[in-house]
């Protein structure tokens, strides 16, 4: 069955739902990746519980007007209105009040979620509304879905893929230093907005996938995953894509498969399973990775710093140190420089003449910015300038280690 | 050897002398990330004298004090104030952070501000009385704002804003102020306030620190320097450390010949 | 109205979604100064997988393993956001938005998967609650007050919320001092001795509990909203965090009492048959009040950010 599923052999509309999820995913992703370079990846949490008023007028409106309100067109188009709504409410409270954006989305978002649920117990009280089934926008609901909708859904997606396609250069500057953006001329107020459309889009499309409380996971997970695996915003939002789009995929054909199981939390875990092995086992940024090279570089600071007392006859007062130190045959448990640890010693401390005679000469400004206490003097400069440093500092010649 | 030893300041310290120094801190690395911001650095701080920190930006001046009163958890090393750990001295020491760290809308008032100055005393639940209050406002008066006692921090100046903590510091009533760039960014009636009330505190026999970045200034506040680049550079008084040479050494190549005009002569 | 209708129907939900609001609104205050306001919400969402596994373990609908479920639940959210915050450098809002959204999913799936129709456990139960359901049967009139029989059934989430809500307070008034400072100057604070890093997790953890008790009886809108809007609100309304406590403590209360009258009476009023979700208007008013406060409150604006060095 899951294979089945997985390979789009569960009939045509599923398929079709399967795309939409796929491409929403890819566009999620996408969208979410500048949003979240931009440091602003929770106003999509306030954008998507904003929806709920919208889907709940939309309906009513539709009722008064003598249809039967479950057009999914018509209440998409009342989530977006909403949504909108509540993006300018947002930056109303930000930019007129003291409130910092965090509090404005908080209050954007629980307050219109609030009142969207008013407006649901409303609809749940009028005749045609016992069945309308809206409470599916919640958690995203793809059972049963009609041929007409997954169609609406997979048009959406690849609607907003194509615009996120189209923006991708400017939206990259934006989100990477909005001043030297303005100072190039580029709209970024309007870019800003552009992108706040482009989460809209998403968010809408993703309603009946994924729902409105979960949407925002298929914006936030897949960039931060994302950017585990590299440092380049271009690649971050194309993995990201990619992530979404998996994560959207299976989320889809999975639920397809065991009718039982909603959409949206299913896509929601396969992304953050893709989310946790990034974390854990990404070169570079990941956390194994950054754990080792944490105890690599604690153990080089204790070791440089230990051969430094020792060759100025200091005590050395943290244990850590002399236990590297011993470890090393540098030095006896007791603090005790060895021959090696001695003769290491000595050329740690030439190296810091060294150092500060460079570091003194605004000719290697460049070499001097390398210094960081740890960084060996042979890689920034060659065997000639080191023996014209030398030959200034005078004293005992080339020490071998 | 040792020669070279001394040059770089560095002379083999006994362990009594960290017991007399105010503050005293050996072998201290900090590091964000995986470059050391502060790297195997010892101070030995004077007592009763005024101390300046001086370096180029991100030369770790701020991180040194930081990581001195245990706001930032050094990798390695040991500071001792007044001979002893500083969880012990809490009470003897104060702190002026640097302005631009603070949310400056935080609802509150100026005298609060320099009452949070004497929340040890106070404890969890002690009564704000009128001791406390009029304390408070002394230390205002010091500075010269008293009269903004009732005003909301965010509508202060940022000089002003530097004096309320001045204040609060005072309020403390410590023997080792530690004040992390006062002067940046103040007018000129701020930095003669803040310096006298400095100059009062050395008077009275306790042991300032203060994170510097102006050197025109140096040898007319200061009685001892420290310089700092990630390493120490040097330490001692001015009128033997605040040399040419020992400047360059800090900053290197961001020496430029403009601010080496601007040094009194003294130091060249 | 008389007592003997409104007592039994309405004084207990009210004074419920009261001391649910007020619970929530004062650790509100100091999350929303220290730009943690979406700590809330992070909290709310994680308190579903919390009472789902809570009930998964003991197969049965009882307040404090569930309580404790969520709280544990919370506590964990709050963990994982700081680890993958500092481990992974990512920013505190992204990793809260990976770690609600997930945590919440996985609580929903296990709800669909395990067998909950016997018991009343729903998504929209976690969402909106059901506070006009928590009445006061025993209740005649405004005499039962005074009538231990009839006291001693007051619903049990009544006295759950009131009991919170004084662990709240006692909280709030025992660490003023330090919760203050840390969350103005949190340097100066810790070279005053104080464990900052440890009240901000106290703080994180009070928050929980009132998010927690709050959850059982009134769901989950009301939780952000009252962590938020109340305490938001308020910073507009003046310049000193003692009167801001105070205005946002009133403005919790307003919001519970005038959601829940509206809720109740207001469709009555307009011709309509059904009341509408009390949680849902209770979450709303409480914006039109921010909405008011962000027009027209004495301190809305910026006094003066510091000068740039």
């Amino acid at each position: 069955m899951l294979a089945d599923a997985l390979l789009l052999n569960l009939g045509y509309n599923a398929t079709l739902v399967a795309i939409g999820a796929t491409l929403l995913g890819i566009s999620a992703g996408g969208t979410g990746t500048f949003l979240f370079l931009r440091k602003r990846a929770l106003v999509s949490d306030a954008i998507s519980h904003a929806t709920l008023p919208g889907v709940g007028l939309a309906f009513i409106v539709m009722v008064a007007l003598g249809g039967d309100g479950r057009n999914l067109i018509g209440l998409l188009a009342g989530s977006a209105v909403s949504a909108w709504v509540g993006l300018l409410c947002l930056s109303w409270l930000t930019r007129r009040t003291r409130l910092a954006e965090d509090a404005a989305i908080g209050a954007v978002l629980s307050v219109f979620f609030g009142f969207g649920i008013v407006l649901l117990t409303v609809i749940q009280t009028m005749g045609s509304g016992r069945q309308a089934g809206l409470e599916s926008f919640l958690l995203g609901a793809t059972a049963g879905m009609l041929r007409a909708d997954a169609l609406v859904i997979a048009l959406g997606g690849a609607l907003a893929l194509a615009l996120i396609v189209l923006l991708r250069r400017p939206l990259t500057l934006v989100a990477f230093d909005p001043d030297y953006a303005t100072a190039r001329g580029l709209p970024v107020h309007r870019l800003d907005l552009a992108l706040m459309g482009l989460v809209m889009a998403v968010t809408v499309v993703g309603l009946k996938i994924v729902g409105l409380i979960l949407i925002v996971a298929l914006l936030i997970i897949p960039p931060v995953a994302a950017r585990f695996w590299t440092e380049r915003a271009g690649t971050v939002a194309l993995l990201a894509g990619l992530f979404g789009g998996l994560s959207g995929y299976v989320g889809a054909a999975v639920s397809a498969a065991a009718p039982g199981l909603p959409t949206g939390p299913i896509i929601v875990l396969v992304s953050f399973a893709i989310f946790a092995l990034s974390l854990l086992f990404a070169p570079g940024r990941g956390v194994l990775a950054a754990l080792l090279r944490h105890l690599r570089y604690r153990r080089r600071v204790h070791l440089r710093q230990g051969l430094l007392a020792l060759a100025q006859d200091q005590p050395i007062y943290e244990r850590l140190t002399l236990r590297l130190l011993a470890r090393a045959g540098l030095a006896r448990p007791d603090g005790v420089p060895t021959g090696a640890g001695r003769a290491r010693a000595a050329k740690a401390l030439r190296d810091e003449a060294r150092w500060a005679d460079l570091r003194a000469d605004p000719e290697h400004e460049a070499a001097a910015a390398l210094y960081d206490g740890l960084r060996d003097i042979e890689t920034v400069l060659t065997r000639d300038q080191i023996a014209e440093i030398d030959r200034r500092l005078g004293g005992p010649q080339e020490v071998t280690p | 050897m040792l020669e070279l030893a001394a040059t770089q300041g560095q002379t083999v310290q006994a362990d009594t002398e960290l017991a007399a120094s105010p503050l005293a801190i050996r072998g201290l690395t900090v590091s964000y990330g995986e470059k050391p911001a502060v790297f195997s650095v010892d101070m030995t701080v004077p007592a009763g004298a005024m101390t300046a920190i001086i370096g180029p930006n991100g030369a770790g001046k701020s991180t040194l004090l930081k990581a001195a009163l245990g706001i930032v958890t050094p990798l390695s090393g040991r500071v001792r104030v007044f001979g002893k750990p500083l969880k012990e001295q809490l009470a003897r020491v104060a702190y002026v952070p640097q302005r631009a760290s603070i949310d400056w809308d935080f609802p509150t008032r100026v005298i609060d501000v320099v009452l949070m100055g004497l929340y040890r005393e106070l404890g969890l639940l002690g009564r704000v009385r009128p001791r406390h209050r009029d304390r408070a406002l002394g230390c205002l008066r010091r500075v010269g704002m008293e009269e903004f006692a009732g005003r909301q921090i965010g509508q202060l100046s940022g000089g002003q804003q530097q004096r309320v903590f001045l204040a609060r510091a005072l309020a403390q009533g410590a023997d080792l102020y530690l004040l992390d760039e006062p002067f940046a960014g103040v007018d000129a009636a701020t930095e003669k306030a803040i310096i006298a009330v400095l100059k009062e505190l050395k008077q009275a026999g306790k042991t300032v620190v203060v994170v510097h970045h102006d050197l025109a200034t140096v040898t007319d506040y200061f009685d001892h320097v420290f310089l700092i680049n990630t390493r120490k550079v040097a330490e001692g008084p001015v009128t033997r450390t605040f040399t040419v040479e020992n400047l360059q050494a800090a900053y290197g190549g961001r020496l430029t010949l403009a601010q080496l005009d601007q040094l009194p002569q003294s130091a060249v | 109205m008389s007592g003997a209708e409104f007592v039994p129907l309405s004084l207990t939900p009210m004074l419920i979604g009261t001391c649910a609001a007020v619970a929530c609104a004062l650790p509100g205050n100091f999350l929303v100064l220290r730009r943690q306001a979406l700590i809330g919400d992070a909290i709310s969402h994680v308190v579903l997988p919390g009472i789902v596994v809570a009930f998964l373990l003991t197969g049965a609908i009882a307040a404090w393993p569930m309580m404790l479920g969520a709280g544990g639940a919370a506590v964990l959210a709050v963990a994982l956001i700081e680890a993958i915050r500092r481990l992974g450098r990512i920013e505190p809002g992204a990793a809260m938005g990976v770690v609600f959204t997930s945590m919440f999913a996985g609580g929903v799936l296990l709800l669909e998967q395990s067998d909950t129709s016997s018991v009343h456990l729903d998504v929209q139960h976690a969402l909106y609650g059901n506070l006009e359901s928590l009445i006061w049967l025993d209740a005649t009139g405004w005499a039962s007050l005074l009538d231990p029989e009839a006291l001693g059934a007051l619903p049990p989430e009544l006295i759950r919320m009131a009991v919170t809500l004084l662990v709240v307070i006692g909280f709030t008034w025992l660490l003023w001092r330090p919760l203050k400072l840390s969350t103005f100057d949190e340097g100066f604070a810790r070279t005053l001795g104080m464990r900052t890093g440890l009240l901000g997790l106290a703080l994180v953890i009070v928050a929980a509990v009132a998010a927690v008790a709050a959850f059982d009886a009134v769901g989950s809108i009301i939780v952000i909203a009252m962590f938020i809007c109340p305490p938001a609100a308020a910073r507009l309304m003046t310049d000193r965090l003692e009167h801001q406590v105070g205005w946002s403590v009133a403005f919790a209360v307003l919001s519970a009492v005038l959601g829940y009258v509206l809720a109740g009476y207001g469709p009555l009023w307009l011709g309509a048959q059904d009341a509408v979700s009390a949680a849902g208007m209770i979450a709303t008013v409480s914006g039109v009040i921010l909405a008011l406060a962000a027009r027209f409150g004495p301190c809305r604006s910026r006094t003066g950010a510091p000068q740039e060095i």
